[in-house]
């Protein structure tokens, strides 16, 4: 029987996801062709490969775009996003998954409200409370923003880890008198750490990629992260295709590698991520 | 001890249980209070004032609100949205569900594609950006290439300059990085059909159409319904993708409530009218999220 559902012919099938292939990457290929192009010679020949590697494009946009500084900020607010959003969701999906919490349901009904709201609804009466407590301008403001908006989701995959894991360990740590804290630390975090990256990859991917909130609570140039100065870096140099494209690539290069390693934990939580928002 | 200071002590490492587990819960809560739901509320008490972003708020009843009704680049931006909406439920979708179901009937490269497709979908809206607005420009671009080798000379033009194109332009790029998204879930949601069904079909004398119409598509309909369902709310908030390409130009051409409400506070300082906006917005989620709920209580299974 499965041997004749193989004799269906699957070259179409191919032939068809190529071409589909090809429109998703090959953008992305002539980006990269064309970071290492001059100006001129894009103009001339946007297709082909480049004559010579220019790696000037890279040292230029990396000094132009003040890259050092921006990579720095986008760092500082991807790790401690990262490091606060995946720990405090720790906290909460281990009371939520194991605690047995009388009014979980509430909690629950209060994330899928707190996570439906759109963000222009507080986006303006955020930056003005924000302002009156000097939290513009501010990585920690921004941090403390980025927190609140992704741990709700670190908690919903987090818990849904926890719940799987067996009662029995839990239940003997229990009896040899191990507090929550313990349990947590012991037994429910080696076994879940696989959730634990997953969230801290879709955390982290957010936080490197936002541009809404970092533009608005970042006005000033030193503070910002790639996002936004790379924006920035693009009204100024407009039509310097090879500076632009060069300046782009610097910051997918950090996302392409880590997803190319991990894309199984990638995929998992960004479409988990999907099902639930 | 007796059996009753058995219970006692039970309870008390429930009690105990219970408080420290709703310890662990109150940092996630208070901050999403502090920064979505205290906020949210001060936006819906704003868009009946006439604050401008500072000095003194006034409150002006429904004013906002019926300024809204008569301003036409807020209907041309909400026409916008409607327009977004209708090319996302129609072009990722079909491409998604084009994609997945032939990449469930082959063995081979599965990995490979499904990571290709979803390449798109991690890097950031302002590479992306980037990305087409070289590739569509009228000098150097592929419209260019395509104009120069195939006479195609209509296609040479500035797409995000254009009045005509820019807002279908910026959908496309920005469907362009999220229809691998919906294949994954697709093809997720696909590798889930009992292959019996497909083999019975089959039997019958279903060809692949067939079999996609009668099998497929009603296996995977909760995940279609949902699709749809996220894909009408995201086209009524969306704002990085026009933002970056093109503002909202030219001359509000591809001017979305997001954007129109990004400029409406930040660029021309009228936070009670953004606000307004806002609530607007909101709206456009509850709707969505309403009828979804509706047709499920109606005893549409979903």
């Amino acid at each position: 029987m499965f041997r004749e559902r193989r004799r269906v012919s699957t070259l179409p099938n191919y032939v068809i996801l190529i071409l589909m292939a090809i429109f998703a990457l090959v953008p992305i290929l002539l980006l990269i062709t064309n970071s290492l192009k001059s100006t001129p010679e894009i103009n001339l020949s946007p297709f082909s490969l480049p004559r010579e590697f220019l790696w000037s494009n890279y040292t230029t946009a990396w000094a132009e775009g003040n890259y050092a500084n921006t990579i720095r900020n986008s760092a500082i607010l991807t790790g401690f996003t990262v490091l606060f959003s995946v720990t405090l969701a720790g906290l909460a999906a281990y009371a939520l998954a194991r605690l047995n919490l009388k009014g979980g349901n509430i909690i629950s009904f209060y994330f899928l409200i707190g996570t439906g709201v759109p963000a222009q609804l507080f986006i303006i009466p955020l930056f003005y409370i924000w302002k009156q407590f000097g939290l513009v301008n501010s990585h920690v403001g921004l941090i403390i923003i980025y927190v609140a908006l992704q741990a709700p989701f670190a908690t919903y995959l987090l818990r849904s880890y926890m719940v799987a894991l067996p009662q029995d360990f839990i239940d003997a740590a229990r009896i040899d008198g191990a507090s929550n804290v313990q349990v947590l630390r012991e037994i429910i975090l080696p076994l879940s750490w696989p959730g634990f990256l997953t969230a801290a990859l879709v955390v982290g991917l957010f936080t490197w990629n936002e541009f809404l909130f970092a533009i608005t609570f970042l006005p000033n140039t030193d503070l910002k992260p790639i996002a936004t100065s790379l924006y920035a870096f693009q009204q100024r140099y407009g039509r310097d295709w090879g500076l632009t494209n060069a300046g782009s690539v610097i910051m997918i290069v950090p996302v392409l590698i880590l997803f190319l390693l991990l894309q199984r934990n990638f995929i998992e939580g960004l479409t988990q991520g999907g099902l639930k928002a | 001890m007796t059996a009753n200071a058995y219970q006692l002590e039970a309870n008390r490492t429930k009690l105990r249980q219970q408080v420290g587990g709703w310890l662990f819960v109150v940092p996630v809560l208070l901050l999403n209070l502090i920064v979505v739901i205290i906020p949210s509320i001060a936006g819906l008490g704003m868009a009946f004032t006439d604050w401008s972003g500072v000095g003194s708020m006034n409150f002006i009843g429904l004013a906002n609100f019926e300024k809204l009704l008569q301003d036409q680049v807020f209907f041309k931006a909400l026409s916008h949205n409607l327009i977004w909406t209708v090319f996302f439920l129609i072009v990722p979708v079909a491409l998604g569900l084009l994609g997945a179901y032939l990449l469930s009937g082959i063995k081979r490269g599965q990995m490979f594609f499904r990571v290709a497709y979803f390449i798109p979908y991690v890097i950031a809206a302002v590479v992306n950006a980037q990305l087409w607005r070289f590739l569509l420009n009228p000098r150097v671009g592929m419209l260019k290439a395509l104009a120069d080798c195939c006479g195609l000379s209509f296609l040479d033009v500035a797409v995000f300059g254009s009045r005509d194109m820019a807002l279908i332009g910026v959908a496309f790029v920005d469907m362009w990085h999220f229809w691998g998204f919906l294949l994954v879930l697709y093809l997720a949601a696909m590798s889930g059909v009992d292959v019996e069904l497909y083999e019975v079909a089959r039997l019958d004398g279903a060809n692949r159409l067939d079999q996609f119409r009668y099998v497929t598509l009603p296996s995977i309909r909760p995940t279609l319904v949902f699709t749809i369902l996220m894909i009408t709310i995201w086209s009524g908030l969306v704002f990085d993708y026009v933002y970056v390409i093109t503002g909202g130009g030219p001359a509000n051409a591809s001017e979305v409530m997001g954007t129109y409400l990004y400029t409406s506070a930040f660029e021309r300082f009228q936070a009670g009218y953004a606000a307004a906006v806002g609530v607007f917005m909101t709206l456009w989620v509850g709707i969505a999220t309403g009828g979804f709920v509706l047709l499920r209580k109606l005893g549409w299974e979903v």
